[in-house]
């Protein structure tokens, strides 16, 4: 049985150490080709006419101008006339021309008549009662709640108790489940109740969504020493990837398309376009070298991919390139859900906690969306929950980088927060006090003091409001987040060739979190190579299959199919070295570039010279990880982490503008294969989370119905001057890397919002209640609490 | 979006009035007719209007030259096509990103004349006459600049779509400033953004170089 089991720490050679990023240097010299980059033979410019209005019906297109114009070579018309459109910039009419100016022309020649429709674009709390009770449940509301990452048992309550308004048949299970729909939601959907009445009927805006109890909540109340309660949010943001999505199609021959695409899902896509196209999956290829950002939009090909092969078939197979304009970037390619929630704290003198109740809403676009998973990381004991979806005319909603925990940190910590003033507590005890109550107490015991140090919190630390100088009020929060990463599938095959040379071909994608070197470090570890000399083929239909890059899955699922590739071609090696040292394979090993025998290293090939015994044809092997975890024996990869955030803050208490001054971060993500990679994830997550605590939110017209701020102007970002000192520890040894290979893009995402939150609310006293802290909420917070004070 | 509306507008009525010149439609159109007469360069007509002679590009395109990285570059283009669409599309350079569009996130970030400009904020046929210089100019015989080394050192891309745009500024920076201090860093590079959260790696890079530049 070969060894695949990663090697311990006397035998790592790279695994593990601060290794540069592979493609860096072709990033840095813009040699690295991007989708957006990507230039064929006699390609055509795409561009789409998109709906000014949030909600509205198609009445009439008039392309006649368009279709005459010089240049203008394919007009695909999106939604047909009758088409009901509910968010402002939905896709209606496409155009191809000879070049994008040609192209901006004909959009603007052809006339749409809409009939426009009530909107509402607001997120705000639902009026008291309008909560309407769910009816049955139409296929759109499942796919919609699918498509928001709505808690599978929540689907499934919700199925039990409305039923459907629809029959399925056994292709419908077919299709959905090929879709990915998990099997308790088809099961849930076989038993259901079937309601045809219900089909089609108007729906309201507001959702129950959930009303969940445990435990008895008025008695734990009544019992509580110290009850807290709070409002606390976080607003629609948008993923504003640097590369817009879009894609090159064009058809080789009639029946087979060659697609560049910007996407986090490489083998994922084939099949998505394929059906919609109606040609085999097989027939169609994707390919793309470098992705410039998806955080958890780009997983499909959207309408516009599929309209990129529709226009090139029109225009007799030419390629074209559709790639979306900034604002439409922000207005439809993707957002991630709000939430808000009032919530009742309740703990004994000590600080133990005992009850929670809250009021829950958010928007997920049209469709509307689940509750956030609080309260989060803290299993209280008794709990009662009601959410209210809100169904509205923003645009659809995305995974957006952790889904729903950003949010469910801010309702939770910042409550707990909140609740640890009011007991007078330090929230740093506070917190630990409760660490029983999470599912990895271990670990946070561990980060706690490491990230105190870091940031000098028993130093620093002082009771709410207690550290102002003048008008500069300083304070310190904290937060905790935990996230699965497991490892998802993914098959490569290694080559090792008679010259020496190296090679895997992998059918996953680098969207910037260190993919490739991922790989390379993890086959050039068990040759005894360095990684320049693995050469790496990725991001192809060409290559054999391996997930999407969602939910920090694909560093345990790339290193785990590279690993069990690499060992099997290093003992095919052995095998046909071997009889060269009159040596059994298992005598030999594969280190710093040679291939000897371990009892006496002197008796060496150079690695080179070991291949050369290879014979003709090279080695090859196939590595694959199941992503179901008992199918793999041994298991790679693992599941769970926790990580721990402080952030310190400084408010102008005359301004308003706060500015984070030092944040620090631990975090355990089992066996790193490359401590500079995930470093650089967790810096990147805090400078992300920075940029979301204080600046961002995708603000709508609710006049128009439009985006307000669809430009990078007014949809800010933080800039590198926002950006403070930052410091980074991460968990390695004992207790750590023997769990495996665990994904790390998501958990330092999760806490900078609510750690944040908390800084601030210690620097001045009050609670700002929804995340961004810009400065005309810290303003109004400051007045509202010396109102209270006032009022006292 | 570029609004191209009022550009494509001006071209076709060589509309470059200044309204308080005094100067009427009727009369600037008789002005441009004589003044067409006098050529600067090849490609545009030139006028004169409110005493100044102003360069008339198209309608259509136009014959178009740029000096890029120490090449002549010729292309024809439209007058409303950008700096940076005319780097990308037409001379197949597509370090500089296009990412806003509108001069707001510095991914198209180029050295015009050693200055660095947001590409997607001029016009191509502004370019003209200038030295411009984009990050494929970096790369001496295959090997790597030192802000570009650096930026492998300290790991400053992920995505790497801001990457270029970034080395170009920094670049800027450290040529005219070799030895910049954190408030200098902080400034000087204010005009370009990353989504991904890469400015501790870039803020490491540029210490790195500005160190050993001193």
């Amino acid at each position: 049985m070969p060894d695949y089991q990663w090697p311990d720490v006397e035998h790592r050679t790279l695994i593990g150490k601060r290794i540069s990023r592979v493609d860096s240097p072709d990033k840095v010299s813009g040699r690295a080709r991007y989708t957006y980059d990507i230039k064929r033979p006699g390609m055509l410019f795409g561009k789409m006419l998109r709906s000014p209005y949030a909600h509205c019906k198609v009445v009439s297109i008039d392309i006649s101008a368009a279709e005459k114009m010089p240049g203008v070579k394919a007009i695909e018309i999106v939604q047909k006339p009758g088409s009901n459109i509910h968010w402002a910039g939905d896709e209606v009419v496409a155009v191809a021309a000879v070049d994008e100016t040609t192209a901006e022309d004909a959009i603007r020649a052809i006339k749409v008549k809409y009939q426009k429709l009530p909107h509402l674009v607001s997120d705000a709390e639902p009026p008291a009662g309008a909560g309407e009770t769910q009816g049955p449940l139409s296929m759109d509301d499942l796919g919609d709640m699918l498509d928001n990452q709505v808690p599978e048992n929540q689907i499934v309550a919700q199925i039990q108790q409305y039923g459907v308004s629809f029959q399925a048949t056994e292709q419908d299970y077919k299709d959905a489940k090929e879709e990915g729909v998990p099997d308790a939601v088809l099961d849930a959907i076989r038993k259901a109740t079937v309601h045809p009445e219900a089909a089609g009927a108007m729906k309201s805006n507001y959702q129950k969504a959930a009303t969940q109890t445990q435990g008895d909540v008025d008695k734990a109340f009544s019992e509580a020493d110290a009850v807290s309660e709070g409002l606390y949010g976080a607003p629609v943001i948008t993923h504003c990837c640097m590369e817009s999505h879009g894609s090159t199609s064009e058809w080789t021959d009639p029946d087979h398309l060659f697609v560049h695409m910007s996407t986090q899902n490489v083998s994922g896509i084939a099949g998505q376009m394929a059906e919609p196209l109606k040609i085999p999956a097989a027939n169609v290829r994707v390919h793309q070298d470098h992705v410039g950002g998806g955080f958890g939009s780009k997983f499909g090909p959207d309408r516009w991919g599929i309209v990129t092969a529709q226009l090139s078939k029109k225009a007799g197979g030419k390629p074209v390139r559709l790639m979306l304009e900034r604002d439409s970037e922000l207005k439809v390619a993707g957002a991630r859900p709000s939430a808000f929630a009032r919530v009742k704290l309740g703990a004994k003198t000590d600080g133990t906690l005992t009850a929670w109740h809250s009021h829950s809403w958010g928007t997920g676009g049209p469709g509307g969306g689940g509750m956030p998973p609080i309260p989060y990381c803290f299993a209280v004991p008794n709990q009662h929950k009601e959410h209210t979806a809100i169904r509205n005319n923003i645009g659809p909603a995305r995974a957006w980088r952790a889904p729903n925990h950003p949010q469910a940190a801010v309702l939770t910590m910042c409550a707990l927060e909140d609740l640890a003033a009011k007991l007078k507590m330090d929230p740093y005890d506070f917190f630990l006090k409760n660490i029983e109550l999470t599912k990895l107490p271990k670990v946070y015991r561990e980060e706690f003091p490491i990230a105190a140090e870091l940031i000098g919190w028993k130093e620093k630390w002082r009771p709410r409001g207690q550290n102002v100088s003048g008008h500069m009020a300083r304070g310190l929060g904290l937060s905790l987040h935990t996230w699965g990463g497991r490892g998802h599938g993914s098959d490569c095959d290694l080559s090792i060739h008679p010259d020496g040379s190296v090679d895997i071909k992998m059918g996953t994608q680098d969207i910037g979190t260190g993919t490739r070197t991922c790989i390379a470090v993890v086959a050039a570890d068990a040759l005894g190579l360095q990684v320049d000399a693995i050469k790496l083929y990725i991001g192809d239909t060409l290559y054999p299959p391996s997930g999407g890059s969602g939910g920090s899955t694909t560093p345990g699922g790339v290193s785990s199919s590279t690993r069990r590739a690499v060992v099997d071609a290093r003992d095919a090696l052995f095998a046909k070295v071997a009889p060269a040292f009159n040596a059994q394979p298992d005598d030999l090993e594969a280190k710093d570039g040679s291939v000897r025998v371990k009892s006496d290293p002197s008796r060496s090939l150079s690695w080179k010279e070991a291949c050369s015994k290879i014979g003709a044809t090279p080695i090859t092997c196939h590595g694959h990880n199941d992503q179901v975890a008992s199918k793999n024996k041994p298991d790679l990869t693992n599941s769970g982490v926790g990580g721990v955030q402080m952030a310190e803050v400084e408010v102008d208490l005359d301004t308003g503008i706060a500015k984070v001054t030092k944040m620090v971060a631990v975090q355990d993500c089992g066996l790193i294969i490359d401590v500079k990679m995930a470093e650089s994830s967790v810096l990147g997550a805090l400078i992300m989370g920075i940029s979301y605590s204080l600046y961002e939110e995708k603000i709508m017209d609710p006049i128009t119905g439009r985006m307000l701020n669809p430009d990078m102007e007014f949809y800010r970002l933080a800039g590198l001057n926002d950006i403070p000192e930052l410091k980074v520890h991460m968990m390695t040894g004992k207790g750590y890397d023997e769990r495996g290979v665990i994904g790390l893009g998501e958990p330092p995402a999760v806490s900078p919002g609510a750690a944040i939150s908390n800084a601030v609310a210690n620097a001045i006293g009050v609670r700002v209640p929804f995340l961004p802290i810009t400065p005309n909420k810290v303003l109004a917070a400051l007045s509202q609490g010396s109102a209270q004070k006032a009022g006292a | 979006m570029r609004d191209d509306d009022s550009t494509q507008k001006n071209s076709s009525e060589t509309a470059v009035i200044d309204e308080h010149s005094g100067v009427s439609r009727r009369d600037f159109l008789k002005i441009s007719t004589i003044a067409a007469a006098v050529p600067v360069v090849a490609g545009p007509r030139v006028v004169l209007a409110a005493g100044e002679h102003v360069p008339v590009y198209g309608p259509g395109k136009v014959p178009i030259e740029l000096n890029v990285n120490g090449k002549v570059y010729k292309a024809s283009l439209e007058p409303r096509v950008t700096l940076l669409d005319a780097l990308r599309d037409s001379l197949d350079l597509t370090g500089a990103k296009r990412v806003c569009d509108k001069g707001e996130c510095g991914a198209c970030t180029v050295l015009l004349d050693g200055k660095p400009v947001y590409a997607c904020a001029m016009l191509a046929i502004e370019g003209q006459g200038k030295k411009i210089t984009t990050i494929e100019s970096l790369l001496e015989d295959g090997k790597l600049h030192p802000i570009q080394q650096a930026f492998v050192d300290n790991d400053g891309s992920q995505c790497g779509f801001c990457t270029p745009g970034f080395v170009v500024a920094c670049k800027a920076l450290l040529d005219k400033n070799p030895d910049p201090t954190a408030e200098d860093i902080r400034h000087e590079l204010s005009g370009n953004l990353c989504r991904c959260g890469t400015y501790a790696g870039i803020r490491a890079a540029v210490a790195q170089v500005a160190r050993k530049g001193a």
